[in-house]
């Protein structure tokens, strides 16, 4: 009973939450109920015993990737007529956008309906594994099965990664104004710095 | 304790739901008993290093400070900012405080003394920590102003930066634990320097982990050194500036909280939470009840705590970058991949 109550009430916040991403007038609110919406997928995820994937969904997708959306949205000064303008130019792009996505959807539910798929893995290696947890099920699969995919997929991110930063890395000369060796500051001692002269009335110090 | 309630013959269903909220109550209730408390015990510590003394005036040794404090709060008005986004304004304090509520649920108080003993415990607790900035990120830009909005971006910089070093370290402990279960962290740690003293941090390869988790978790609760998103220098009272009564007091009652939930995680991961420090049965602290050890390991890091803020001055912004993205993120990394070899070669040798 009480599952069955958690469902809809998680079901019904993420389809609600999920409109309210794309009707909020203001951007910061719709990145706001963008994680609302990712926090109650992650519910629906524990409620089928997903609970690994329940977790990394509210750490990699609510704690980092939201994060970083808000933030930029955030220091977005953002017109609202001028985006208001835009809409009717946009309008026919979107609903195609938004059929294929439905075509998408109608045969994935379509394909899945006729039976489930076989990726050239032989059966019984993908079925859990009885008396274990499913971070275990996943680990073994990860790094047995799937290895090859894996580590191209870790591969890739590290390749965008690094091309992030050579992107917007700008090499500074080391005069540059404001850098600081930090080695050198803490290496500096009181003698180095300064004198100790008591210089006789009118003569000055030298420097 | 489900079987309790049902023994008073009611059906499992009810018995479960009233053991779950009896369980929430006995954590939720002490904790803020907890909270008023240790802010009475931090402003002594701080005054005490500050050859002050402190509270002293409300109830013995002032011990009824916070509750002088919180009943003035409460009855004070609360002032919302015209220019505010008045429904986020009003939502941020709510949200930080609850957050530090929701990651009680998985702490274990004892072998059997846990309200979730789930499998991906110490994620939940990753989950529910990355949660804890949108309560200042949300409160900082709700509240149309300057030096809240800057406090806002450092919060959301400073805690992303500091979880990915955190999450390498957990990394390391769950590792050599082979759990997510915080018991089953615990467990892993009986006997662990040479079968006679509990902890992960007489480990020599999780020593230097223990080091960096007990400083990034000094920044992820920003706490001194580390308090830039209140740094009252630069940003007056940072994401606090406009808030006034009782929402100012959930974000102070919520940030003491999440102080306290971060030392019970240093003591749960590498001091071996609920066990006696010494594995010995002879000994009479053997059979002490493992709350006590539990509390008494989690007041030994806030005095830690207290104690860095009272003695070490706060980081300039670039250096709490550069500490995090420089220093704690490569050597890490680099702990990760060592611990596992290690691992690999002793416990894993095929």
């Amino acid at each position: 009973m009480i599952q069955t109550f958690a469902f809809y009430l998680f079901a019904i916040l993420v389809i609600a939450s999920g409109s309210l991403t794309i009707l909020a007038r203001n951007p910061v609110h719709s990145v706001l109920w963008l994680i609302v919406s990712f926090f109650n997928a992650a519910g629906l995820m524990v409620l089928v015993g997903a609970e690994f994937i329940a977790m990394l969904l509210v750490i990699v997708y609510v704690g980092a990737v939201a994060v970083l959306f808000l933030f930029v949205v955030m220091m977005l000064n953002i017109d609202f007529a001028e985006l208001r303008a835009g809409f009717m130019k946009n309008f026919p792009f979107g609903i195609a956008i938004a059929l294929v996505l439905l075509a998408e959807l109608i045969l994935g539910i379509g394909a899945y309906r006729a039976g489930a798929l076989k990726l050239g893995v032989p059966d019984g290696t993908a079925a859990p594994m009885a008396g274990q947890s499913n971070i275990e099920n996943i680990g073994a699969l990860l790094y047995s099965e799937y290895l090859f995919l894996f580590e191209t997929a870790g591969l890739i991110l590290l390749v965008a990664m690094i091309g992030a930063i050579v992107l917007t890395h700008r090499e500074r000369a080391t005069a540059h104004r404001g850098h600081q060796n930090i080695s050198k500051q803490v290496r500096r001692r009181p003698e180095d710095a300064t004198i100790n002269a008591s210089p006789e009335v009118g003569k000055g110090v030298s420097l | 304790m489900t079987e309790f309630f049902q023994s008073l013959g009611l059906t499992y269903e009810a018995a479960w739901a009233f053991a779950t909220i009896s369980g929430i109550l006995l954590i939720a209730l002490p904790l803020m008993l907890a909270v008023a408390m240790i802010i009475y015990v931090d402003r002594k510590i701080w005054a005490s290093m500050a050859l002050r003394r402190g509270p002293n005036v409300v109830g013995p040794f002032g011990l009824l400070q916070s509750f002088a404090d919180g009943l003035k709060v409460f009855l004070q008005e609360t002032i919302i900012p015209s220019a505010a986004n008045k429904g986020l304004f009003l939502i941020a304090p709510i949200v930080t405080f609850t957050v530090a509520l929701l990651a009680w649920a998985v702490i274990p108080f004892g072998p059997e003394a846990v309200l979730a003993n789930i499998n991906v415990g110490l994620l939940y607790v990753l989950a529910i920590s990355s949660l804890g900035v949108y309560g200042v990120v949300v409160a900082g830009w709700a509240s149309n102003s300057k030096y809240p909005f800057f406090s806002a971006m450092r919060a959301a910089a400073q805690m992303i930066s500091y979880e990915v070093s955190i999450g390498f370290i957990l990394i390391c402990v769950v590792l050599w634990a082979g759990t997510f279960n915080m018991n089953g962290i615990i467990e892993a740690q009986r006997g662990h320097g040479l079968g006679i003293v509990n902890g992960f941090v007489f480990n020599i390869l999780l020593f230097p982990m223990w080091v960096m988790f007990l400083i990034s978790s000094l920044a992820e609760t920003a706490r001194a050194p580390f308090d830039l998103t209140e740094a009252e220098s630069e940003l007056v009272a940072g994401y606090q500036t406009e808030y006034s009564s009782m929402s100012f007091a959930l974000f102070w009652l919520g940030e003491y909280a999440n102080v306290l939930l971060m030392c019970a995680l240093n003591a749960i991961l590498f001091f071996g939470g609920w066990l006696p420090p010494l594995n010995v049965d002879w000994l009479p602290g053997y059979y002490v009840p493992g709350w006590i050890w539990l509390f008494g390991k989690i007041f030994f890091f806030f005095f830690i705590f207290s104690w860095v803020k009272a003695t070490v001055p706060r980081y300039r912004y670039d250096q709490l970058m550069r500490l995090g993205w420089k220093i704690f993120l490569p050597l890490s990394l680099f702990f990760v991949v060592l611990v596992s070899g290690y691992l690999m070669l002793t416990r894993y040798a095929a």
